[in-house]
C-alpha cells in the first residue's frame, strides 16, 4: 500500500503532465462544475443588490407573482407564533391604558370616527427587501393618545399583538410623530390578517420589525421596554438607514 | 458491494439535514407555507443549525477509503460520460447490458453530485453572512441573500429531480439502502463499472493482491 500512496503525493506535488492513469480516468469536471459554481457565488453576492433591484421591476408588472416567490419582491409574511387567531373587523378590540387619564377599549368604528391620515410610503424589512410607495391610513398615533389623556410620568408607549407573544415599544417623543399610524386601511383595502389585520402599527421612520402586526393593545409606561426583536438583539430605536448596522435609505 | 457502510451513513446523514434544511427553508420562505406553519425563531434556529452541519459528515466521511475513490469517480468525466449525456438511448440495454460503458457513477450522477457540493458551499458561505451579518454591509448581505434566495429554488428542483429518479430504481434504492446490488442490474446501468470490480476480482483471486475485495 505504502508506494502507491507515495506515487499519489508525488503525483499531486509535481507539476508534470497528466499521468496515463488519469487521462484513463478522464477530465476532472466535477471539480470545474464545484469552482464554477463558486465563481458564480461570488459574482451572485457582488452584484446581487442591484441585480435584485432589477429583477424586482422587471416581475413588479407581474404582480401576484411575489406572493409566491419572495425573491421576485413584494412582502414577505412573517410571524413569530404558529397561528394566529383571525379577527373580523367587527369582533376586533384594542384596548388603550397604563398611565392614561382615561383608559379605554376601541373598536374598528370607534377609530373611524377619530381623525383619518393617510401616508405613501416606502416599507423596508431589516432583513433587507423593500416594498415601494404602499398606501397606508387609519389614526395616526399621536390623534389616539389625545383622547385617552396621557399622564405626567408617562415615557413610553407598548404595543402588543394578540398574537399572545410581539411586543414593541416607542418613545413618547416616536409616538407622537405624525407618521406613526394605527393602520385600519392598505392599499386602498382593509388591512388583511396575513398583512397584521384587522389592525395593525405602521412605523413609517422605522424597521419592519417596529410595525407591530395584529395589534391588540397599547400601553402607556414609564420607560421603553425592549420588544421581541430587540430581546434577540435588533436595535430599539430602529430608524431606517441609522440602526441596525444597515446604510438602506430613509423612508 | 456498491457502497460500503461508512458511504451509506454519510449519504443518509446528509440526506436527512438537508431534507430538514430544504423543508424549513420552504417553511420560511413560500408566503403561503409560512402563514400555515409560522414559528419563525424555531425554524430560523433548526435551519441554522442543520445549514451548519450539513458539511460534517461529509468532512468526516474523508477519512473512508471507499467515500474518497467515490469523490475521485465522480470528479472524472470519461468520453463515454459526454457520450451518454448527448445520447437519446443513453440508457439503452442490449443482450443485459447496457449499450455505453457507464462507470460506477453515470454523467447524471456526476452532475448531481457537482451541483450538490458547490451548493452546499455556497448556501454555507451566503447563510454566514445572513447568520452574522455584522461585519457585512449592506451591498454584501443583499448579494449574499440574493443567492441565497435563488439556489434554494435551483437546490429544491435538482433535490426532487435526484429522488425522482431514485425512487422509481428499485436496484439503485436498493444499492443505497443496503450497499448491495444485484449483477443485472449493474450490468445494465454500470456496465463498465461490472468489467472494472470483475477484472479487479479476478486479480485478487490469482493471488497479485490481497485483503480488500472490491
Amino acid at each position: 500500500m505504502a508506494p502507491r500512496v507515495v506515487t499519489k503525493l508525488w503525483r499531486r506535488c509535481s507539476n508534470g503532465g497528466v499521468s496515463e492513469e488519469e487521462r484513463a480516468e478522464g477530465s476532472p469536471v466535477g471539480r470545474r462544475i464545484v469552482l464554477g459554481m463558486l465563481g458564480l457565488g461570488a459574482a451572485g453576492v457582488a452584484v446581487g443588490a442591484s441585480l435584485q433591484e432589477r429583477v424586482n421591476h422587471a416581475l413588479a408588472p407581474v404582480g401576484q407573482l411575489g406572493n409566491v416567490l419572495p425573491a421576485a419582491g413584494g412582502f414577505r409574511y412573517y410571524t413569530v407564533t404558529g397561528s394566529v387567531k383571525h379577527y373580523s373587523g367587527a369582533d376586533w378590540r384594542m384596548t388603550v391604558d397604563g398611565l392614561v387619564d382615561k383608559p379605554r377599549t376601541f373598536g374598528m368604528a370607534d377609530l373611524a370616527r377619530l381623525p383619518q391620515t393617510a401616508l405613501d410610503k416606502d416599507f423596508q424589512c431589516v432583513t433587507g427587501w423593500r416594498v415601494p410607495d404602499v398606501r397606508w391610513a387609519g389614526v395616526a398615533l399621536p390623534d389616539l393618545l389625545q383622547v385617552v389623556g396621557v399622564a405626567p410620568q408617562a415615557k413610553a408607549v407598548r404595543f402588543t399583538s394578540f398574537d399572545g407573544v410581539y411586543t414593541e415599544s416607542l418613545t413618547l417623543d416616536q409616538a407622537r410623530r405624525r407618521d406613526v399610524l394605527v393602520a385600519t386601511r392598505m392599499e386602498g383595502g382593509p388591512v388583511t390578517h396575513d398583512h397584521g389585520g384587522p389592525v395593525r402599527l405602521y412605523v413609517a421612520p422605522m424597521y419592519g420589525y417596529k410595525s407591530l402586526k395584529w395589534l391588540g393593545g397599547i400601553e402607556l409606561t414609564d420607560r421603553v421596554r425592549s420588544g421581541y426583536w430587540e430581546r434577540r438583539g435588533y436595535d430599539v430605536d430602529a430608524w431606517v438607514g441609522r440602526s441596525n448596522g444597515r446604510d438602506d435609505a430613509p423612508t | 458491494m456498491r457502497f460500503t457502510r461508512a458511504e451509506r451513513s454519510i449519504h443518509h446523514v446528509t440526506a436527512l439535514l438537508m431534507l430538514v434544511c430544504l423543508g424549513t427553508a420552504a417553511a420560511l420562505y413560500f408566503p403561503t407555507l409560512s402563514t400555515v406553519v409560522g414559528r419563525r425563531e424555531l425554524l430560523k434556529t433548526v435551519h441554522i443549525w442543520c445549514g451548519f452541519a450539513l458539511p460534517v459528515p461529509i468532512v468526516l466521511g474523508l477519512a473512508s477509503r471507499a467515500f474518497r475513490a467515490d469523490i475521485r469517480r465522480l470528479n472524472r468525466f470519461a468520453p463515454h460520460d459526454w457520450e451518454w449525456l448527448k445520447r437519446g438511448d443513453r440508457r439503452a440495454v442490449h443482450d443485459g447490458r447496457g449499450v455505453l460503458p457507464v462507470g460506477k457513477f453515470n454523467a447524471g450522477q456526476k452532475l448531481n453530485a457537482a451541483f450538490t457540493a458547490g451548493a452546499v458551499m455556497l448556501m454555507l458561505g451566503t447563510g454566514e453572512v445572513l447568520t452574522f451579518p455584522d461585519p457585512w454591509a449592506d451591498r454584501w448581505r443583499t448579494g449574499a441573500t440574493f443567492v441565497h434566495d435563488w439556489l434554494f429554488l435551483a437546490v429544491l428542483a435538482v433535490t426532487a429531480g435526484h429522488l425522482w429518479e431514485a425512487l422509481r430504481d428499485r436496484g439503485a434504492m436498493t444499492g443505497m439502502l443496503t450497499g448491495r446490488v444485484d449483477r443485472d442490474w449493474a450490468a445494465r446501468h454500470h456496465a463498465g463499472w461490472v468489467d472494472a470490480v470483475q477484472s479487479e476480482h479476478v486479480q485478487n483471486t490469482n493471488g497479485q493482491e490481497t485483503g480488500t475485495a472490491r
